[in-house]
């Protein structure tokens, strides 16, 4: 069409998205973890779009904040439903996002020419958290009261914490300011997350995709464009992923949350069980198993932050635990390990739960900052296809 | 596969008729799917339950002597009950209804009692809120409302007379209640 091409000539938009978009060179042996990647991006979509609609009916005041909520569930309209898919949209972004980081670490896809893509993740994961948390204290329930009294507090280990905690909250404790600025901020930060997603992106686009054999790309026949052929399965992952959403939405709306989040904040009662939501569990339990105040919440941040060294830990130039006779088995023991220190994460810190969360957190360091780095350098290398039509070559 | 048995040219149009015509009813689902769940978003942002109940309000008719008239809050809106007069109600009815932009008397506006005026006062030009208008030569005594923004004249029936408002005062909807003693709008 003529107005097209006038716009484009003067504007290159429809260039940009046919070349990014349509004819962006794919490699044509992705599997469906490939998939998580698009469904992060648009679970982000719906979280900004049903976030603006319960904004427009939430009170950011520690008086009204609950009942502004409730008044959402009861009277407005379809409220409740918005608040729902919010709500399980927040679990349902970080099951995505920690398939895509699992899927990440599997594939090596942090490996070069790829670190600042993965960096970039890194931050993306950071920003999640903080969005997460400041939006768990929204609706003023006690759970969200005492998760940002508790969380605020870590900062208090640090040299001049109070002062640094009473900046946060704005006041002696956390109340109204403190609501305020994170009301504020929570709907800042999801388009932060859309602008380091669009850097993401860009970093993506510079060398493409990584593969299943982790083996860059040979002739121009192992790439697919991407439409039609992964906007097609991007659509179908995300028709089964909106079917098990929806299952949440509206057969356990509250599958995820915490009973004792429907009982108003009081700041002279804690609840006798603090626990997060569950994807901050294992980081809680990290936290937990540190006897001194300061360790164990630098271990807790080191946590996140040792991934993002993670490119420079693993040396080992093969990207795909197919070809890694070792590292592959080692990938599902970390896995596990996440898995059991989310667990502890939801256990008293007592007994045998401190010993166990002790352990689990000592081995997700173990592996971070000693086995990849040993399998650098010792695991054995088998030889990797030539090609992506290369039968020859067996994976592992 | 098909296409190196048969080069007949004649069997290429058939297949990417398929397709578009797969391509366009799973777009149109789609759309279809998109518009549905974009409803109770759009629809979250009309009045709230808590909102349509509180949408009445009740005044005791013996706070208003005759000759005199209050606003009361309904829905956010200022509504002018008058207690009005013999004279005018005479007045109102008196007045020949070829001359104004909205034909009505007054019988059909306040049929239920003709004693009590009941409007939304806001003005159908661009809803402002109109004044009392008293009159000099009847010793200043109300006989109207004028609209402070662009001049619209209503008369003790809430009529407009003259200005760019296009309709009456509106009606709102009420009822006497308790054997006459409340007014209850809305």
């Amino acid at each position: 069409m003529s107005l097209i091409r006038w716009i484009d000539e003067r504007l290159p938009i429809f260039t940009f998205f046919n070349k990014e978009l349509k004819e962006y060179p794919t490699p044509k042996n992705l599997n469906y973890l490939w998939n998580f990647g698009s469904l992060a991006g648009i679970i982000l979509v719906i979280m900004i779009l049903s976030g603006i609609f319960l904004a427009m009916h939430y009170v950011p005041h520690v008086s009204m904040a609950f009942d502004s909520v409730e008044r959402i569930m009861r009277d407005v309209n379809g409220g409740w439903l918005i608040r729902y898919i919010h709500m399980n949209g927040a679990s349902m972004f970080f099951i995505v996002v920690y398939i895509h980081i699992f899927r990440g670490l599997f594939y090596g896809s942090y490996k070069s020419p790829r670190e600042l893509l993965w960096i970039l993740g890194v931050v993306i994961l950071l920003l999640m958290m903080a969005t997460a948390f400041m939006g768990y204290v929204l609706p003023w329930g006690q759970m969200s009261f005492w998760g940002a009294t508790v969380i605020t507090n870590l900062f208090s280990a640090f040299p001049f914490g109070e002062s640094i905690v009473h900046w946060l909250w704005g006041g002696f404790s956390v109340d109204n300011p403190t609501l305020n600025r994170f009301f504020v901020l929570h709907y800042l930060f999801p388009f932060l997350i859309v602008a380091v997603s669009g850097l993401h992106l860009v970093a993506l686009h510079q060398f493409g995709s990584n593969n299943p054999l982790g083996i860059d790309r040979t002739k121009p026949t192992d790439s697919i464009p991407f439409h039609p052929y992964y906007t097609i399965k991007d659509l179908f992952g995300l028709g089964v992923f909106l079917l098990i959403y929806c299952g949440f939405i509206f057969f356990a709306p509250n599958f995820f949350g915490e009973p004792d989040n429907y009982i108003p904040a009081n700041p002279l009662v804690t609840p006798a069980h603090i626990v997060p939501e569950w994807y901050f569990l294992p980081f809680y339990a990290i936290l937990r198993s540190i006897p001194d105040k300061l360790g164990g919440v630098l271990t807790m941040f080191g946590a996140v932050f040792v991934l993002a060294v993670v490119p420079w830990l693993d040396r080992n130039p093969i990207r795909s635990s197919r070809f890694r006779p070792i590292y592959k088995h080692l990938f599902w023991v970390l896995v596990l390990n996440c898995f059991v220190l989310g667990w502890i994460g939801a256990k008293p810190p007592e007994g045998m739960y401190l010993i166990i969360g002790r352990l689990a957190t000592a081995y997700y360091f173990f592996h971070f900052l000693i086995l990849l780095p040993l399998l650098g350098k010792y695991e054995p290398r088998p030889k990797l296809p030539l090609s992506f039509d290369d039968k020859a070559v067996k994976s592992l | 596969m098909s296409e190196s048995d048969k080069p007949s040219p004649s069997q290429e149009p058939t297949d990417p008729t398929r397709r578009d015509f797969l391509t366009l009813t799973a777009c149109a689902l789609g759309a279809v799917g998109v518009g549905a769940a974009a409803m109770p978003f759009i629809n979250s942002m009309n009045p709230a339950a808590d909102v349509l109940a509180l949408a009445s309000v009740d005044i005791e008719t013996k706070d208003i002597p005759v000759g005199t008239g209050k606003t009361v809050l309904w829905r956010g809106k200022p509504v002018f009950v008058r207690h009005r007069s013999d004279e005018e109600i005479k007045a109102a009815n008196e007045t020949s209804i070829k001359s104004l932009p909205d034909q009505q008397t007054d019988q059909e506006r306040f049929s239920k009692d003709p004693k009590w005026l009941v409007v939304v006062g806001v003005c159908t030009h661009l809803g402002c809120v109109p004044n009392e208008k008293k009159n000099p030569d009847k010793g200043n005594e109300a006989d109207g409302w004028l609209c402070p923004c662009h001049g619209s004249v209503y008369d003790l029936s809430g009529r407009v007379i003259s200005g760019p408002a296009p309709k009456n005062l509106e009606i709102p909807p009420y009822q006497f209640v308790n054997n006459g003693s409340v007014i209850r709008i809305g």
